[in-house]
């Protein structure tokens, strides 16, 4: 009698019930999606049979993990998904696909000439020129580019103080932070200091998640080999965690290089965490203790990301948010605000990107809150745009709703 | 990270539980490794519809004493029963989900069973039923003699031939129809998936049930009965109400092939109702390696939350049955396998199971084994804060007795009081 699986990725476990399809967003949506159980499991046996059950529209798939965390028999339905994209899609991705794929070159591209880039993107007559000859819908706002980095600012300001720190951490600042948004990696910067843990960079490549959307395989896979490299030197060699601030970058190098891409990082993969669960911990056990200030006010609604609700790590950022005094924290239901990285900005997508996120918005809308708590930057961006509410990481409340000074006296640190 | 509380799976038992705990003011960790059996509901409770040796139930709490002392409600205990039973429907409708029960009670005031009509045609016995579901006093008598059978153009999951058959066997003369709708034709786009839910979603918008009603009250005219599908009030069972208004028959829904709309309506809403308590629940995370000590156990870990400890006073597994992944069976033992608590099945795998699928399955009877506070034992030791509630719990064979939702909301009720009176 057979007892085990034969696959790593539970197809054979299936019992059919279509509940992966009734919590997939896309579904709800797009009638040209053929669905979480007939993408994945069904279709694999028909893939496996021949290759020419490849269905193109797979790509449809916004890769949430919605179906995954549903699904009452442990089918790794997204995984199925997006391995089936990378054996068998014959589709060559486009410059657009490049593009919205390749989120640090077009950093480092567009960084230098920032505020031109800033404003040319956001124009109406550009937006029209990408919209038609690019299929990136005109509606969407585009995320700022900053013009000084956050690494151009460590190496400057922070860098020479954290050798003073015998405990250390090593920071995944990820692209966002590099090119967008700088204040949420020097707010990640000045907590871990505060709480007695000097920060380290390495010589880190983005995580890839938008590659393995959009089919750049090879590229995604030689990131997630690069990046695994360079953390197993930092891991195993000096025992110290990869700490990062998106819990998209943090899923990805945790499950998506093995699952997807075929990447063994089993050494490293339990070093690799999110700065929130990282706090928690230190802070459950004692080690750390948070001071906050007095007279710090918010109303604050939660947003779970996707990738986090996979991750089961949403409670770390509820439990360190509702620590604060002063502030009144709202759990939004979980829904997805259908951006899913660079997929809600591709025209053929934007419609349903917007459908997808309408009960989110609305809830946010109806609550009214002073600003929306995140670990995502692409949720982030389509939360924004959608309702105007602005969206906050939750390292950089902490920053500012922590006595950073008594924080570090609390910890021995000065 | 610690909680008064740690409730392992997410299923009715486990809801049922947490949220009692939650409003009585303690602190509640569900964690829940995927979806459950409510997805797979009929929109129908059952506590009793017949003793373990076949004889029909017609008022489960007369028929209490006639079950065997390791029956979870005998250990409960007829006073306790009773009480938990008055309970259920203010306790359910608190959570936001209303249930009703048979149109004439029992004697004392208990329920009488009811009967649903299943998508079979035949009739089986209820307790309480969503609102989608009608209750008929007696399976014997349907007092209706035309049907009008609806299905959506192209549903293959409602198979209204069926229905038809077993009610013209009980001499009602049925009709069938089919309805197109244009938002659901845009489903058909995808055969495979169009089930239940996706047409739920999209009757969901007021255009698309006016549409639906006005269609079918045209074809209505001159019958007494019209049976939809389960497809209606996904969100907000108003829909269902409003159906019913329009349409001059009595009107009746019937459920479809899983996932059920009525199920996951419950499912949602009792979940919802859990967290606004304050309790936090986990989603697509197993509960593994614990650690027992001195027959306590002092913690839990999940995958999903790796080396961090989760600690409570008491914990609570309500992990399913086979079905649920709370019960796995070997080519030799059944075994409950995140604590390896002791379980009860006979040695001979033959007997097991009945190649007759549609036989009454020995395996459905096997169950964790549990004290009379439904405390279970690791090696024959008792183990003294740990409790196991809903199908996972030996002694019964619920899907046979039809007493699958009253052993997970009785035992649930019963645990969660005993944790509070620190018993
Ligand atoms: C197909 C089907 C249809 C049914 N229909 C009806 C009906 O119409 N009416 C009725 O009265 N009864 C019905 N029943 C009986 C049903 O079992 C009960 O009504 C009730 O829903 C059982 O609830 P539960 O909480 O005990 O378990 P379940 O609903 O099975 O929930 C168990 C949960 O535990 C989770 N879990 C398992 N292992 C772990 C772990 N290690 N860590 C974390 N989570 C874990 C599972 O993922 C699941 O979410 C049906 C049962 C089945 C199987
Ligand atoms: S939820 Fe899981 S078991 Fe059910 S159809 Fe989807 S993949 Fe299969
Ligand atoms: S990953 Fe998300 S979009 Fe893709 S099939 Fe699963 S639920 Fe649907």
């Amino acid at each position: 009698m057979q007892e085990k699986n034969l696959s790593f990725n539970n197809f054979e476990q299936c019992i059919k019930c279509t509940i992966c399809t009734a919590y997939c967003p896309v579904v709800a949506v797009n009638p040209l999606y053929p669905g979480p159980k007939q993408a994945g499991p069904d279709g694999e046996r028909l893939r496996l049979k021949n290759k020419f059950f490849f269905d193109e529209n797979l790509k449809y798939c916004m890769n949430c993990k919605r179906c995954e965390v549903a699904c009452p028999s442990g089918v790794k339905i997204a995984d199925l998904i997006h391995s089936a994209r990378r054996r068998f899609s014959r589709n060559i991705p486009d410059l657009r696909d490049r593009l919205l794929a390749n989120t640090d070159l077009l950093g480092k591209v567009a960084r230098p000439v920032a505020p031109v880039v800033n404003s040319i993107v956001s124009s109406k007559p550009v937006k029209a020129v990408m919209d038609v000859m690019m299929d990136i819908d005109k509606a969407r706002a585009f995320p700022k580019y900053q013009r000084k980095g956050f690494v151009r600012w460590f190496k400057k300001e922070a860098a020479d103080n954290q050798e003073a720190y015998s405990k250390k951490v090593v920071f995944f600042h990820g692209c966002s932070t590099e090119f967008q948004h700088p204040e949420v990696g020097k707010a990640f910067v000045r907590v871990m200091n505060a709480i007695g843990f000097g920060v380290k960079l390495v010589d880190e490549e983005c995580c890839g998640v938008a590659m393995i959307s959009n089919g750049l395989w090879n590229q995604a896979r030689r990131h997630a080999e690069h990046n695994t490299r360079v953390f197993r030197e930092v891991v195993t060699g000096e025992g110290l965690p990869v700490v990062a601030v998106s819990s998209t970058c943090a899923f990805t190098m945790r499950d998506e290089y093995p699952d997807v891409l075929d990447v063994d990082n089993s050494d490293v993969r339990d070093s690799i965490t999110l700065a929130e669960k990282f706090i928690f911990e230190k802070v459950d056990s004692g080690e750390v203790r948070l001071a906050f200030k007095d007279d710090y006010r918010a109303r604050i609604a939660y947003h779970c990301p996707c990738h986090n609700e996979k991750l089961g790590w949403g409670i770390f950022t509820k439990a360190l948010v509702g620590m604060i005094p002063g502030v009144s924290l709202t759990i939004l239901d979980s829904h997805c605000c259908g951006m899913a990285g660079t997929y809600g900005f591709k025209k053929e997508n934007y419609k349903y990107s917007q459908e997808i996120g309408r009960p989110l918005f609305e809830q946010i809308r109806s609550l009214s809150p002073d600003f929306v708590c995140c670990e995502c930057e692409t949720c982030k961006w389509q939360i924004e745009m959608s309702t105007g509410y602005m969206v906050l990481n939750p390292i950089v409340i902490l920053a500012e709703a922590l006595d950073l000074e008594a924080t570090a006296v609390a910890n021995s640190v000065r | 990270m610690r909680s008064d509380t740690i409730i392992i799976g997410g299923g009715l038992s486990s809801l049922v539980c947490g949220i009692k705990l939650q409003k009585a003011g303690q602190r509640c960790l569900i964690v829940s490794a995927g979806q459950n059996a409510l997805h797979f509901s009929s929109g129908a409770f059952g506590l009793l519809g017949k003793l373990p040796d076949g004889t029909a139930v017609k008022e489960p709490m007369r028929s209490l004493s006639f079950l065997p002392e390791e029956h979870p409600y005998s250990k409960i205990g007829v006073d306790k029963m009773a009480g938990y039973v008055s309970e259920t429907p203010a306790f359910f409708e608190s959570c936001g989900v209303r249930l009703h029960s048979a149109p004439i009670a029992g004697e004392g005031g208990f329920p009488a069973n009811g009967y649903r009509l299943t998508p079979l045609g035949s009739l089986k016995p209820a307790w309480l039923a969503m609102e989608d579901v009608t209750l008929l006093q007696s399976k014997d008598n349907i007092p209706w003699s035309k049907a009008l059978i609806v299905n959506f153009f192209g549903f293959l999951d409602f198979n209204s031939g069926f229905i038809a058959e077993g009610l013209s066997r009980r001499g009602v003369d049925c009709r069938v129809e089919t309805v197109s709708i244009g938002d659901v034709e845009n489903l058909r786009k995808n055969p495979t998936e169009m089930r239940s839910v996706g047409i739920a979603r999209v009757m969901g918008k007021e255009n698309n049930w006016k549409e639906f009603g006005s269609k079918v009250r045209k074809l209505s005219a001159g019958e007494d009965l019209v049976i939809l599908p389960e497809v209606f009030g996904l969100g907000d069972p108003v829909i269902i109400q409003w159906l019913r208004e329009m349409i001059p028959a009595e009107v009746m829904f019937v459920g479809t092939m899983p996932p059920s709309v009525p199920g996951i309506r419950t499912q949602m809403r009792l979940k919802k109702a859990f967290e606004v308590a304050g309790g936090t629940f986990l989603s697509g995370d197993t509960a593994v390696n614990p650690t027992v000590e001195d027959g306590y156990v002092t913690s839990i870990h999940t995958t999903n939350l790796g080396s961090i400890s989760l600690d409570a006073d008491n914990y609570v597994l309500a992990s399913g049955h086979l079905f649920g992944k709370g019960l796995e069976s070997t080519p030799s033992k059944v075994v409950e396998p995140v604590f390896g608590l002791d379980t009860d099945f006979p040695s001979d795998r033959k007997t097991w199971c009945d190649e007759d699928f549609f036989a009454r399955q020995a395996y459905d009877g096997y169950g964790v084994v549990c004290d009379g506070s439904f405390r279970p034992f690791i090696g024959g030791k008792s183990v003294r804060n740990l409790f196991v509630i809903g199908s996972e719990v030996g002694g019964c064979d619920s899907l046979y007795e039809g007493s699958g939702a009253g052993v997970a909301i009785m035992t649930a009720m019963s645990v969660a009081g005993n944790i509070l009176s620190g018993k």
